[in-house]
């Protein structure tokens, strides 16, 4: 199905320009550590001319402090080549637990500066629908945003996926200030166009403590 | 005499290796990761100038530099940030903010900064000065 609404395109726009910036900054930190154990290493060289040379368990750690960041930027680096990917093919078949995986990994920044901690659960088996991947990214991380304002007093919001006989859900869990008015913001507020795009459909439980988004199999 | 600054940024790796290098340098460093810590500390230290990452939990940046420069008027505040644009700039420097410095840092421009403030800062510390003594005098002369 073609996601060819202007709000949904103004939508995906805006969150893919969201993403970047929030990836973008997460590699500027990483690269100003990297940048200063650089300069470390600068000062124990100029010492080092001038007949003090360095701690070798001192030049050990700056090694391995180096690749646990190099290690660090792979893991932001590959989170948002998947993200740009997820673009790439209007319809195709998703594994909802990945798909909520990579949502944490972006949605990490966002929830650090909200002080809230996102715990992604795996499911044991793939959830597999066909859809519009980004266009779900967008619309599940609509959701988790509303799940963030609403989580409990130890501020974490859940996020597991699972199988149901219609294709999946994704369930955003521990919100204890969840309100109708939250839901009716994703439902029928300024993304209505993208539910309706992905036939997606988003409620609460029955104890207000869950948003939950039901997927079809296909699209 | 050497320059005495606090560092708030959330990243610690970033906090330590910048305050080892400044130190290397001479420089009277005090870090914490804590934007509600640094509110405490200004209270009872004094800095020529405090570094402040403009995105952190628990409060941001502007807003800290808002309430540190409520407690201390005369301290002088570079920002800085992995996150650069113009408009976030411009409002830092609307604020007062001394100076905005993108993330990796340039440890000499940064030093450079901080040699800047400190002269500010003595400048505004002596007008301040001045301006009580004159009042002191005038509220004597009545």
């Amino acid at each position: 199905m073609a996601m060819d609404s202007d709000e949904v395109e103004v939508a995906g726009i805006q969150f893919f320009g969201k993403m970047s910036a929030s990836i973008s900054h997460e590699i500027k930190n990483v690269l100003a550590v990297i940048n200063e154990n650089a300069g470390l290493l600068e000062d124990i060289c100029f010492m080092a001319d001038r007949g003090k040379p360095g701690d070798i368990a001192r030049l050990k750690k700056i090694a391995g402090d180096v690749k646990d960041l190099v290690r660090r930027a792979d893991r932001i680096v590959t989170a948002m080549s998947r993200f740009a990917h997820s673009a790439d093919e209007p319809s195709t078949e998703t594994d909802l637990g990945e798909l909520t995986a990579l949502l944490g990994l972006l949605a990490m920044r966002f929830a650090a500066m909200r002080g809230v901690e996102i715990k992604t659960l795996a499911p044991s088996d793939p959830v597999l629908v066909t859809t519009f991947p980004f266009g779900l990214l967008n619309l599940l991380w609509t959701c988790l945003d509303c799940a963030m304002k609403a989580a409990d007093s130890g501020k974490i919001v859940e996020i597991v996926a699972a199988k149901t006989t219609e294709g999946g859900l994704v369930r955003f869990r521990r919100l204890e200030q969840l309100s109708a008015a939250s839901i009716a913001d994703i439902a029928l507020g300024r993304l209505s166009a993208l539910p309706h795009a992905l036939n997606a459909t988003i409620a609460a439980d029955e104890t207000k403590t869950e948003l939950i988004v039901r997927l079809p199999k296909a699209l | 005499m050497a320059e005495k600054v606090l560092i708030v940024d959330d990243d610690k790796a970033f906090l330590s290796i910048l305050s080892e290098r400044m130190r290397n340098r001479g420089v009277e460093v005090t870090t914490t990761a804590s934007p509600v810590d640094a509110l405490r500390i200004v209270e009872t230290q004094s800095f020529d100038a405090i570094i402040l990452d403009l995105m952190m939990p628990e409060m941001g940046g502007i807003e800290a530099f808002q309430r540190i420069k409520e407690k201390s008027p005369e301290l002088q505040v570079i920002f800085l940030t992995g996150h650069p644009s113009v408009s976030t700039g411009v409002d830092a420097m609307k604020l007062g903010a001394v100076d905005f410095i993108p993330k990796p840092v340039d440890l000499n421009e940064l030093i450079e900064k901080i040699k800047q403030a400190k002269v500010s800062r003595a400048i505004l510390v002596e007008k301040q000065a001045q301006a009580k003594l004159k009042k002191v005098l005038t509220e004597k002369n009545r």
